[in-house]
């Protein structure tokens, strides 16, 4: 039983991180149907930029609290993922607007590899381990336990859902964010800058993806340029799974995949008398996909993208 | 006109018939180049005919070719007969299959695999199928990565060794041989191997693309719906896409095992599979000269700026790594063709509604 409570801990952790990713996802892909693979390159960026922010603080300002310095170095890195992600979707993404549907998304590969080797320069190849800012004695809860890392974790998650919440269903931006996903012409119309609403899209998903790249290092201890990959790739999964488009689908999705890939990681040796170890946990997720998908075949909360084959 | 035709195919052929005799002057890495590019070439010819044709964009593809080239490793490497005491006991002289079993089986398998993958997704659309398809492809690599336990049958990361070259007709392509007295390396004999299959496929390709399946293919990718209604069998089809197109991904596969001699989980990553999209999509997605290109080009690049990037490292004072160098060119290259030409490099003359984004 502690190991099941153990394991559902964790994997809420993990699911709130993919998340914060599958959130720019699937914001990204409700307007301008654009896989953007270079979202996980994004969280990377976040994630190494705060590395370095830590670094020089740690320096120059020995004895601030971690906390603040952790802060201090969210905020940063947040901005600097924004304008990048802004910067890409402008030169990259906008004059492909009206190409056909493949290019962009070759254009957001190259970008991944761009990302992935502009960082391997900047920052070096290796693997940074990446400092424990908050106090480490995990705390105990009926028998499992959670360190205040991944509370941190939760609670950031709980308060970037909330406010992205707010920002799309109570606000005019959210407003103009919504009937551009219905309809860019249509929108366009009503006096909507269906530009303007798609760079700030991209900027509300790079802020996200750089607070699940500090969330990833700081749980995990270490940052380098390939570890936005994986994530990402699960982070698309996960919004697919609940559903693209569908903002409430892409948490669900995220937080379920977390679960099931910590379960499953946690009792696949006992199920099959350890014929199958838990290197398999990556797949949990793409064999779960498969199979919802083929059950439900827009996710799980539907899509709110309407059908523009 | 007609006469003009013939004349630049004319010299064509001649030129691909004689490029490894010159390059094998330069050395054999030069011709293994050539042998990888066209190895690419019919890797992207597969995949052209489920993109490009049906219009179902598969990021999973590189599955197919690691199946193939596992399947031709284990039946012509020590692997089984190490690991496996009855194989070993059955044959006492290793395992060596004929091609024309391990061919057709490598080529069935991924064939099967492929309409098995069809089949649950059917149902779905555009980029649902991208991202199902993708984890299609990571699972058969973690499949592969971890199948040495309990019962090793894919050697897990450590991959399979000592894959024998093809014999054909009694001539083994791992060895130099003399033709009229002159020397032909192995790499060229592949060479002439691998571009005979691609002059095949190309054949099988154009074929398809004037038949009634291709017609059907081209109209399930234009409107699915509509394609539906004037009676066209889209279950059926769509899962000879992925069965065709699988196919040949399987066939390069064992043609790869064969060449490398060497097979591991690492050189069938998901980077694969993006890069093979890549290629049909720069050239020119459902053109056959475009894909051609699109997968010469990407495929040859990195190789060749392998030898370019060096000098090019001396420039910027050795700051730079040579492969980091390569990296950052390649992904400035496929941002930059997108950029300038959406359509791909070489698109074909009359284009699909499907592949303009009519939403805006």
């Amino acid at each position: 039983m502690e190991i099941f409570l153990q394991q559902v801990i964790n994997g809420l952790v993990l699911g709130s991180m993919y998340a914060l990713i599958a959130l720019g996802y699937t914001m990204v892909y409700g307007i301008i149907n654009l896989i953007n693979f270079a979202h996980g390159e994004v969280m990377m960026v976040g994630a190494l930029t705060s590395w370095t922010i830590i670094g020089l603080m740690q320096e120059s300002m020995p004895g601030t609290p971690g906390f603040i310095i952790l802060l201090i170095a969210l905020l940063i890195s947040c901005v600097v993922a924004a304008t990048l992600n802004f910067v890409i979707e402008k030169v990259a993404y906008r004059p492909l607007r009206n190409s056909p549907k493949l290019a962009p998304l070759i254009t957001a590969i190259g970008m991944s590899i761009l990302l992935q080797t502009l960082a391997m320069i900047i920052w070096k190849p290796n693997y940074k381990s990446y400092p424990t800012l908050l106090p480490s004695t995990p705390i105990d809860i009926a028998g499992a336990v959670i360190t205040p890392t991944q509370v941190m974790i939760l609670g950031f998650t709980a308060v970037s859902l909330a406010v992205l919440m707010w920002l799309v269903n109570y606000t005019k931006l959210g407003r103009a964010m919504r009937a551009t996903a219905e309809n860019p012409r249509v929108a366009g119309l009503m006096g909507v800058k269906p530009d303007m609403v798609i760079s700030a899209t991209f900027i509300i998903g790079a802020v996200l993806a750089a607070i699940a790249g500090v969330m990833y290092a700081s749980n995990y201890g270490t940052a380098q340029h390939a570890m936005g990959f994986l994530p990402g790739l699960k982070a698309f999964t996960a919004a697919v799974f609940g559903g693209i488009g569908n903002l409430a689908g892409a948490v669900v999705g995220a937080i379920l995949l977390g679960l099931i890939e910590s379960i499953g990681a946690g009792y696949i040796g006992a199920l099959t008398g350890g014929v199958l170890g838990s290197h398999y946990s990556d797949i949990f997720a793409f064999i779960v996909l498969i199979i919802v998908l083929t059950l439900r075949p827009s996710g799980l909360l539907g899509e709110r993208v309407a059908d523009r084959a | 006109m007609k006469n003009q035709k013939l004349l630049t195919s004319l010299v064509a052929a001649i030129a691909l018939l004689l490029l490894p005799l010159l390059l094998q002057n330069f050395g054999n890495a030069w011709v293994r180049i050539a042998d990888m590019a066209l190895l690419f070439v019919l890797l992207a010819l597969g995949l052209n005919i489920v993109v490009g044709y049906a219009g179902l964009l598969d990021l999973g593809y590189v599955a197919f070719f690691a199946i193939g080239a596992y399947m031709f490793g284990l039946l012509n490497s020590p692997h089984l007969t190490d690991y496996f005491p009855a194989i070993a006991a059955m044959f006492p002289n290793g395992l060596h299959t004929p091609l024309w079993v391990t061919i057709p089986a490598a080529a069935g398998l991924a064939g099967i695999l492929g309409i098995l993958l069809g089949a649950p997704t059917l149902r779905l659309r555009g980029d649902y199928l991208a991202i199902v398809t993708l984890g299609f492809g990571e699972i058969i690599r973690v499949f592969l990565n971890n199948l040495d336990h309990p019962v090793n049958i894919t050697n897990g990361p450590k991959g399979i060794s000592q894959i024998d070259p093809l014999t054909f007709f009694g001539y083994s392509l791992g060895k130099p041989h003399e033709f009229f007295g002159f020397r032909v390396e192995s790499v060229s004999m592949y060479y002439y191997l691998f571009l005979s299959l691609v002059v095949i496929s190309v054949i099988i390709c154009h074929r398809l693309e004037l038949s009634r399946v291709g017609r059907a293919w081209m109209a399930i990718r234009e409107d699915e719906i509509a394609a539906k209604a004037m009676g066209i069998n889209t279950r059926n089809l769509k899962l000879m896409a992925f069965g065709m197109g699988a196919t040949f991904g399987g066939v390069s596969g064992a043609m790869f095992g064969s060449f490398q001699g060497f097979i591991s989980p690492e050189s069938f990553s998901l980077m694969e599979s993006v890069m093979i999209v890549a290629m049909v999509v720069l050239g020119g997605v459902g053109h056959l000269p475009g894909v051609i290109l699109g997968a010469v080009l990407l495929s040859a690049l990195p190789e060749v700026l392998r030898y370019v990037a060096g000098p090019l490292q001396a420039l910027t004072g050795g700051r730079l790594d040579a492969s980091i160098l390569r990296q950052l060119l390649i992904a400035l290259a496929m941002i930059a063709v997108m950029l300038t030409r959406p359509r791909g490099l070489w698109p074909s003359p009359e284009h699909g509604k499907s592949l303009q984004n009519n939403r805006a």
